[in-house]
């Protein structure tokens, strides 16, 4: 759409300017004015430089974090997009089943996410949790409060069952808007079941795929209530995520310079990978 | 293998709603036979845990908060977003881009590191545990994505139509109400969806900015589990009704939800 210049829409836009401003601006600015400064309490504060910057990117907790959350991410990715996509596949394409497969699957993504956690936290219980009580019945050792790769097993099987049906929805979205007259022509040209997937389905998913991507890695970049309530970052360390971490350095140990900090390298990390991610799909929209 | 194909989204489904089944059927037992026994559906079905909740005014509470916060946030959210995005969608002026993209990053911001300084924002404020602290904290979030569904939508309405309305003579307000609105109503339903939604689902800054006046449901939960120990029937029933305002907004919206999903962008 040919749109026309008039430097008047910004009245229009002023609201939502001073909304979004007056909750991003003043608070990154208490965050990066804490992340500069030393105190010894009572509001008396010291200027420090970036002293907190190096100390956290040469913090084994931090990196250990950050792996850890990248490990999630991925994992999640993997397993969430490939999933949801195959679901969107075999989904009805029109009758009445449509509608309540669109409403089952929605369901959790409208449950508070700390009654996600305490859900899971409860169906996955070794003694009482039917998850936890079927896979012990069926031979495996399995205790999420005190294993480690349990309790991971648990934290991703949550978030798929969490999130998966996001994924379904814009990829069955982005399946509705094709034409039937293409998949006759493909019929006519006695196309193979891959062959119509690769070249008609893929790339009409494609934008709404970019979308679904882009939202799951920054959810779950910044998730932290649901694998907060479900295991509280343990056993041990081993599922204290990025944002569990620093809920924990920030109100646990009030440290706010480090907090700080931490803070704005988590924030910026998220804003590099989304934009890097963003570029390179548009980069590969436009070539072909 | 085509005639099979409906066991995938069925079996889907079922995995869905295992947990959602089971955190039910504990609703519907009694404390002592949740830890003393393992059975598959309540032996005394008991709707005691309800009766418990619809009775003490710190629980119900808690829904009426959250329902409060949540619909305030969806009016402001979707009140300021609908002239911004008409811009967007409209108008070319100094630094639209640049703006844009800077509204949606605050959708990547995660709320952990926000949550400090808006309790001290907050506080400062005196708005510290009501309502309207919750409803514009979430405005953080829910604005950038209520604009970029609404300017989905609103660019997908031709142009000609905004300016035969002018020729017309109609003023842009009453257009803009009388014609426009009716026309993305579909998109407005779903931004409201969103907004409501992620609201709905938020904890941890709705946690942070309220103490007792505004405390969600969800918090009021958290607090009933490390208090009063093990009470895990009373747990499910109130995990359980928080799922229901999101059933019933889900049900009004099912036919959009699709189209919703992708943010009108398909």
């Amino acid at each position: 759409m040919n749109k026309t210049w008039n430097n008047g829409a910004w009245f229009m836009v002023l609201p939502v300017l001073a909304l979004v401003a007056f909750n991003a601006v003043i608070p990154l600015m208490t965050v990066v004015n804490y992340s500069v400064q030393e105190t010894f309490g009572n509001n008396i504060f010291f200027f420090e430089g970036v002293k907190w910057f190096e100390e956290v990117l040469h913090s084994e907790r931090f990196h250990a974090a950050l792996l850890r959350q990248l490990a999630f991410t991925g994992t999640i990715l993997l397993i969430e997009i490939p999933l949801g996509v195959m679901i969107a596949l075999t989904m009805p394409r029109q009758g009445p089943w449509v509608s309540v497969c669109l409403v089952l699957m929605a369901l959790p993504l409208l449950i508070p996410w700390n009654v996600v956690g305490a859900i899971w936290n409860i169906f996955a219980l070794p003694d009482i949790g039917l998850l936890g009580r079927s896979l012990n019945g069926m031979g495996f050792d399995y205790n999420y409060t005190h294993q480690p790769v349990a309790a991971w097993f648990t934290m991703i099987l949550m978030d798929v069952w969490h999130w998966t049906s996001l994924v379904v929805l814009l990829a069955y979205a982005g399946l509705r808007s094709i034409p039937d007259a293409y998949y006759q022509a493909a019929k006519i040209d006695s196309a193979s079941r891959w062959a119509v997937f690769r070249y008609i389905q893929l790339p009409k998913m494609k934008r709404v795929l970019t979308i679904a991507v882009l939202l799951r890695f920054m959810d779950s970049f910044m998730i932290y209530t649901e694998p907060f309530v479900l295991t509280g970052g343990g056993p041990g360390n081993s599922t204290t995520l990025l944002s569990i971490d620093l809920v924990k350095i920030a109100l646990g140990q009030f440290d706010l310079g480090p907090a700080a900090a931490m803070s704005i390298i988590y924030f910026l990390i998220v804003l590099l990978l989304s934009w890097v991610f963003y570029t390179l799909t548009m980069r590969s929209e436009d070539q072909s | 293998m085509k005639r099979l194909s409906w066991l995938v989204p069925a079996f889907y489904i079922f995995f869905l709603m295992l947990p959602i089944y089971w955190l039910l059927n504990m609703s519907f037992k009694t404390t002592n036979e949740i830890l003393g026994s393992f059975t598959l559906w309540p032996t005394n079905f008991t709707v005691e845990n309800y009766v418990a909740i619809f009775t003490d005014p710190t629980w119900y509470n808690g829904y009426i908060n959250s329902l409060a916060y949540v619909s305030i946030n969806t009016v402001i959210s979707i009140s300021a977003a609908l002239p911004a995005a008409y811009a967007f969608s409209r108008y070319r002026f100094l630094g639209d881009k640049h703006l844009f993209f800077w509204l949606l990053t605050n959708r990547m911001a995660p709320p952990a590191v926000f949550a400090l300084p808006f309790f001290q924002l907050y506080s400062a404020m005196n708005l510290f545990d009501t309502y309207i602290a919750v409803a514009l904290a979430h405005c953080l979030f829910n604005i950038p994505l209520a604009v970029w569904i609404l300017e989905g939508f609103m660019s997908g309405v031709p142009k000609e139509i905004d300016e035969t309305a002018y020729i017309d003579g109609y003023s842009f307000p009453r257009f803009f109400v009388k014609i426009f609105m009716p026309l993305i109503a579909s998109g407005i339903g779903v931004a409201a969806f969103f907004c409501f939604m992620f609201s709905w689902v938020e904890l941890l800054l709705a946690k942070t900015l309220t103490s007792v006046a505004a405390k969600p449901i969800a918090a009021v939960m958290t607090r009933t589990a490390s208090t009063s120990g093990y009470e895990l029937g009373l747990l499910a029933a109130a995990g359980a009704l928080t799922i229901i305002p999101g059933a019933v907004v889900i049900y009004f919206v099912r036919n959009y939800i699709a189209k919703g999903f992708a943010l009108g962008r398909v």
